[in-house]
């Protein structure tokens, strides 16, 4: 971690630097609306990403990508709710939950998408969050295979070959080419506003402030959870010790991240940079060396 | 008791999977590490890179393994191998930043690679060595051409020799540095992998345009070069354990097939018949060069493999903590 440690982690550099602010999205009290995927939608001018009828659920987003920042998972599980008796799950006689969740970036303490990028169009604002300057994003796709969460994506259009294009301003290209994801509402929070989806959740699932007050927030739900014998609640992305530094959106959940679609144990691919720098230079000091060994033994 | 829910016991599905195929719910994987997943679905994104990666990998690495083969030549006094491997650094050089640009969502914005050096980014590290390594090999190589401004053509020689490695060896960090299980797991072995294959194509290639008489260093590079990427291969397969069965699945596999079959035969041609036959020596450097193109495709195929099945991902990261 000793590159992490001395790296910026960026918000300090603001003169006018802000609190950090974030989510904390509270599954247990998700009800699947969608209310946050439409606003979000609304409100960002994101493109329609094809009307798929996946049978999974009431899931037919699938997936956060460039054209979906907010995405509410749906698990169907048979598995009670509540724990009765002791500290195992009674069978109820049809156990049955059903999961959802708003998933988000999870702008990330130390996050992949930003130290990756080439260009410097990924920053870290004020306050605290990741967010793309489009302006700037040449589309290398960099980010896209470093974040940890599958977060970030190209934007395509159409997306799919019988899709209507749509009609953008796209310097005469048939793809918008660039990545997109959840800017936390940057302009909202210039704004004074609260990000988009917050401001639509109607079960306050998603709650938008201050993180510090935010974990506050959080530690005490858990505990009352716990209290209410409920099966399965942790909190993920709170802990700032975890692989990606804790996360700046970060959730209450009912089970296994992975149940959800999320990394079980995330961290950042720069962990390992400083490691993979040192192999590499060593490596191309055995290309030198290997390449003038073939040297040796002359000309033919 | 099983999981599957009513609908999906209507629908013959399991998790969004058809039944009976796949189970990811309660599967015991060979770790002994209990998975769920989301219906199945990627926790991390495949990669949006297009064919001109795989390609730019095999050409970064032939312009960077000529970089190191043309000073040496020229060091000891070997200037017809000097000659080819300076050119053909150079074609690879052009090759390269064309590859990289055409596959940028916004070619029009390649310069905006520039703005920044992060240390913290492969890419823009990568970006930087390529412009000096590619700058200084075609200078090298127009000034070579023209016969004129002899000290400049030295310096440039001399920049180009110098980053000649790293350009060869970044790209290995580049993917390792992403939450891809196959690559970010084989964090110790692709730079070096990478940099054994550099050294194979260059030596090959110089063995095509090179005279039998002053084509021995090209000769051991290619031949070198070839043992140690096949070796490195193998070991970093082995070395993945679960997540390196990718290599051995799909279009992986098949690259990974093609290019065992075609390293191996091009190597054993040089080795036994390159010294005496030009058109041995030359057909062995192409099939060096083929096998090593596919070596490329192979591991930027297993990339998107690992990344498409979310159990390399839960697996390798529970794994970890264990």
């Amino acid at each position: 971690m000793s590159l992490l440690e001395t790296l910026p982690y960026g918000q300090e550099t603001y003169e006018d630097a802000k609190p950090r602010m974030g989510f904390f999205t509270d599954t247990s009290v998700c009800i699947g609306c969608k209310a946050c995927e439409v606003a979000c939608k609304e409100w960002n001018l994101i493109p329609e990403d094809g009307q798929v009828w996946t049978g999974e659920s009431y899931d037919n987003t699938s997936e956060l990508n460039a054209n979906t920042w907010r995405h509410v998972t749906f698990v169907e599980q048979q598995k009670p709710l509540l724990l009765r008796d002791g500290d195992t799950a009674t069978i109820d006689a049809e156990p049955l939950r059903w999961l959802m969740e708003s998933d988000v970036c999870k702008h990330c303490t130390h996050a992949g998408c930003l130290d990756v990028c080439p260009t410097g169009s990924l920053f870290r604002t004020e306050f605290g969050t990741v967010v793309v300057q489009e302006d700037i994003c040449n589309g290398c796709g960099y980010c896209v295979p470093a974040c940890p969460f599958g977060v970030l994506d190209k934007r395509h259009l159409p997306r799919k070959p019988d899709d209507t294009p749509l009609k953008l301003p796209l310097l005469g290209k048939k793809e918008d080419g660039r990545v997109w994801k959840c800017t936390l509402c940057y302009d909202r929070l210039k704004g004074g506003h609260e990000p988009a989806c917050a401001k639509a959740c109607p079960t306050n699932s998603i709650q938008f402030g201050e993180l510090d007050e935010l974990r506050e927030r959080a530690d005490k739900r858990l505990a009352k959870l716990q209290a209410e014998r409920w099966n399965g609640p942790r909190l993920y992305g709170r802990d700032e010790n975890d692989g990606v530094g804790g996360f700046g959106a970060f959730f209450l959940l009912l089970d296994e991240p992975e149940v959800y679609g999320l990394p079980p144990e995330p961290v950042v691919p720069t962990k390992h940079l400083p490691r993979l720098w040192a192999s590499t230079a060593l490596a191309s000091a055995a290309v030198f060396v290997g390449v003038a060994i073939a040297f040796v033994g002359g000309r033919e | 008791m099983t999981d599957r829910t009513p609908l999906e016991e209507q629908k013959g599905r399991e998790n969004g999977r058809p039944a009976g195929t796949t189970s990811w719910k309660g599967s015991v994987t060979e770790l002994g590490t209990r998975m769920d997943s989301y219906y199945g679905r990627p926790i991390v994104k495949e990669p949006v890179w297009q064919p001109e990666i795989p390609f730019y990998f095999w050409t970064g690495g032939i312009a960077g393994g000529s970089s190191v083969l043309h000073g040496l030549a020229r060091l000891t006094g070997n200037h017809p191998l000097a000659k080819s491997a300076l050119y053909i650094g150079a074609v690879a050089d052009v090759a390269s930043p064309l590859l990289l640009i055409s596959d940028l969502g916004r070619p029009e914005r390649f310069l905006h690679m520039f703005r920044v050096f992060k240390v913290t980014s492969p890419m823009s590290v990568g970006s930087w060595i390529l412009l000096v390594s590619g700058g200084a090999s075609n200078t090298a190589a127009a000034l070579e051409l023209l016969g004129i401004l002899k000290p400049l053509k030295w310096a440039a020689e001399f920049a180009s020799f110098v980053s000649g490695p790293p350009l060869a060896t970044y790209t290995g960090a580049l993917v390792a540095n992403t939450s891809i299980p196959v690559w970010s797991e084989a964090r110790d072995e692709l730079p070096w992998l990478f940099g054994a294959s550099a050294a194979a194509t260059a030596g090959a290639a110089a063995l095509i345009t090179t005279p039998l008489e002053a084509a021995g260093p090209a000769r051991r590079a290619a031949v070198g070069g070839s043992l140690a990427a096949l070796g490195l291969t193998g070991y970093m397969e082995k070395k993945l354990g679960v997540v390196g069965e990718v290599y051995k699945q799909g279009d992986a596999g098949r690259y990974g097939k093609i290019a065992k079959a075609a390293t191996v035969a091009g190597a054993a041609l040089i080795a036994t018949r390159g010294k005496k036959s030009r058109a041995a020596a030359a057909i062995g450097g192409a099939l060096v060069l083929g096998g090593e193109l596919a070596l490329r495709w192979s591991v930027f195929r297993a990339g998107f493999q690992s990344a498409a099945d979310p159990k390399y991902t839960v697996i390798t990261q529970k794994e970890r903590s264990r």
